[in-house]
């Protein structure tokens, strides 16, 4: 009998070339992604050491950092993402890249398109350079961000250096309550161990909850993980990744499909195998949560109070720069704080579940007149979903419209700013200082919180709506 | 791309003894359009240390001419967020070769190694001590021996040990990049991307 491994340990042994004693790992990479923001440089650098790119056919090109959500069939009005835009087009080109620019039907968000179109498979490793390449951690794969240097490195020699990080398992038990959604989930994680929690490991999901999520459900959480600071975070493939990927443009098929199964069933933690840090959370615990800060740690139920300082572990000025940040104090109630804009959208929440979950709040209500919302879907794929289920209809009706695909106000490298001061609740992953526009203060929540607080105009318990 | 070799560093240090500090204040994402890496530097920490008119902040210590120095200390999980490079060519491009914190975020950290940047992660209490030797006097100096791997406060003598593989040390000392390693085991690489199954 083997020693038992976990599902980390036989999808990252699988993938070392070579082991350098007291150094990283050779560590091979099946699948790349790029956009237009980190690749440019690497492109350069590959031209300066007069290298190919070894195996174009494994990495994919998506515009999607700062594309417009409005107009897209117009050239881009900033010169300088049109610049950027154009560098990928170029370089893709170049290098015989496949690449979904603005226009295309299979253009979005990269963590959006690469799992609809069956580019991402259980048991691969994907890198990106974007740290939310967490998401791919959905379907059993090793996925995390990289920097320009490696993404360099994976264009001349598919490999990146990597010393293996620990292990940790996080166990969500129970049954999740009414109006708690998957980013919930990670929210809550986030908040009972901190932004930093979970640095230096790679995080395995597990338990009924992760069990009983969709692949929406369970590519929102994997991408939370880099918020609690893990290199990533992955769940088991099972019958719901299977049922998910089959048929998909991309996906193996037919034979070729059926000879990967049996591997992909292997794909699991092992009776016995143990783990560096093992932390297990009640699903009964967990209420529809915000965030009153400027790190996705700072967050609670929606109900609850600010948290006092003095409860902090450990920086207090810090604390208070962040409430100080945001306009808040220690110890106000969450609900009926009044906000300005409502973001749907981005890598964490931009998919069709998002939609149908914000529509089935805003059906039959009314925007409120304080709230500007951008709904933006993360691929032209979830668009076409949208209109083909009637969800843009019930947009319509509450008042609200639909802008076009791209990463938009999460981190507000297009026009799509938060201005200075303002409030928005936003499905997007990160509420850093000007994270969504310079002065502006977000408070991260699920799709049904943000549906709640765009037609009342103010942080509201989402479950009284429902 | 080959960057400077390091070995020894001895500077002063502009200490900055905040938490979290993520990636979108070390370079916020509006100033991530260029397609070169050059110039990052100008907008280092842009929303702390400049007003929406473009004045300088008087209270940020950037432009605080009392410190200076090649060596940035940060406080705990410094580098969080975005895997960003640029976060790390904003840093160096400034002049910073070495950031002192007691916790580093991952991408970070491996961004700032492999543009010849060295993250030294010292104990908290230690941080405490250095913290408070630049507030006893700004023009102290460290002493961030990577041969040895030590940390110096050069006034009182106290020193610290730190960590770093003996690979990424070599590459460090010598100014070599993880490209030429791995363009050198490329027939390696094509004989094991044979057997992958996808």
């Amino acid at each position: 009998m083997s020693t038992p491994k976990t599902l980390f340990d036989k999808v990252w042994d699988a993938h070392v070339i070579r082991h350098i004693e007291d150094g990283p790992d050779v560590f091979f990479i099946d699948r790349h992604f790029i956009h237009e923001v980190t690749s440019p440089v690497a492109f350069l650098g590959l031209e300066g050491r007069n290298a190919p790119v070894l195996f174009s056919g494994r990495t994919f090109a998506t515009a999607d950092h700062n594309t417009p959500t409005i107009n897209q069939h117009l050239p881009v009005a900033d010169p300088l993402s049109a610049n950027q835009l154009d560098a990928l087009e170029r370089n893709s080109a170049k290098y015989h890249i496949s690449h979904w620019g603005l226009g295309n039907p299979k253009n979005g968000i990269v963590h959006v398109v690469g799992p609809e179109n069956g580019i991402t498979l259980p048991g691969m490793t994907i890198v990106c350079g974007d740290s939310h390449t967490s998401t791919h951690g959905a379907f059993g794969a090793i996925a995390f961000g990289i920097g320009t240097s490696e993404v360099e490195m994976v264009l001349a020699t598919q490999c990146i250096m990597q010393p293996k990080p620990k292990k940790m398992r996080i166990s969500v038990n129970g049954e999740l309550g009414k109006g708690v959604l998957p980013k919930d989930v990670a929210l809550y994680i986030i908040a009972q161990i901190s932004a930093s929690g979970a640095t230096g490991y790679f995080v395995e999901y597990a338990g009924d909850v992760f069990r009983n999520m969709s692949m929406e459900g369970r590519m929102t959480v994997c991408n939370m993980s880099i918020e609690m600071g893990a290199r990533g975070g992955m769940i088991a493939p099972d019958a719901t990744t299977l049922t998910y990927l089959n048929g998909r443009d991309l996906a193996p098929k037919g034979e070729a499909w059926d000879k990967l199964v049996p591997y992909w069933e292997s794909l699991t933690t092992d009776e016995g195998a143990t783990f560096d840090n093992d932390l297990t959370f009640n699903a009964a615990d967990i209420e529809p949560q915000i965030t009153y800060g400027t790190n996705p740690g700072m967050g609670t139920g929606v109900t609850k109070q600010i948290p006092l300082a003095a409860d902090q572990q450990d920086g207090d000025a810090s604390y208070k720069k962040s409430l100080n940040y945001m306009g808040f104090a220690e110890n106000e109630s969450m609900i009926g704080k009044p906000i300005d804009f409502v973001f749907l959208g981005s890598c964490t929440n931009g998919r069709i579940e998002d939609f149908r979950a914000f529509a089935s709040i805003v059906k039959g209500r009314k925007k409120a007149d304080n709230v500007t919302a951008w709904l933006v879907p993360g691929s032209h794929i979830v668009e076409a979903q949208i209109k083909e289920e009637g969800i843009l209809d019930i947009l319509t009706e509450a008042g609200f419209a639909l802008r076009q695909p791209g990463c938009s106000a999460c981190l507000a490298m297009n026009d799509d700013k938060v201005p200075a001061g303002k409030y928005a609740v936003s499905t997007s992953n990160r509420n850093f200082e000007g994270r969504q526009g310079p002065g502006a203060r977000t408070l991260l929540a699920s799709p049904l919180v943000a549906a709640a607080a765009a037609v009342t105009g103010v942080v509201t318990d989402p479950r009284i709506l429902l | 791309m080959a960057y400077d070799k390091f070995t020894i560093l001895r500077s002063s240090a502009v200490p900055m003894p905040i938490e979290n500090v993520d990636t979108d204040q070390i370079i916020p994402a509006r100033f991530l359009k260029a397609t070169e890496r050059t110039g990052f530097g100008d907008n280092l920490f842009r929303d702390w240390r400049y007003n929406n008119d473009n004045t300088p902040k008087a209270d940020f210590v950037l432009n605080n001419p009392t410190y200076s120095g090649k060596i940035l200390v940060g406080g705990k999980n410094f580098g969080s967020g975005s895997s960003r490079e640029h976060a790390a060519w904003a840093i160096y491009d400034y002049g910073f070769r070495c950031v002192v914190s007691s916790f580093f975020a991952d991408i970070f950290k491996g961004n700032a190694l492999n543009i010849g940047i060295l993250p030294v992660q010292v104990s908290p209490e230690f941080l405490e001590k250095i913290f408070a030797a630049i507030d006893a006097d700004a023009n102290t100096e460290l002493e961030v021996n990577l041969p040895a791997q030590t940390i110096t406060i050069l006034a009182t003598g106290e020193s610290e040990s730190f960590a770093i593989n003996s690979y990424k040390k070599d590459n460090l000392t010598n100014g070599y990049d993880d490209i030429d390693y791995l363009l050198s085991m490329k027939p390696e690489i094509e004989a094991f991307a044979e057997t992958r199954p996808f």
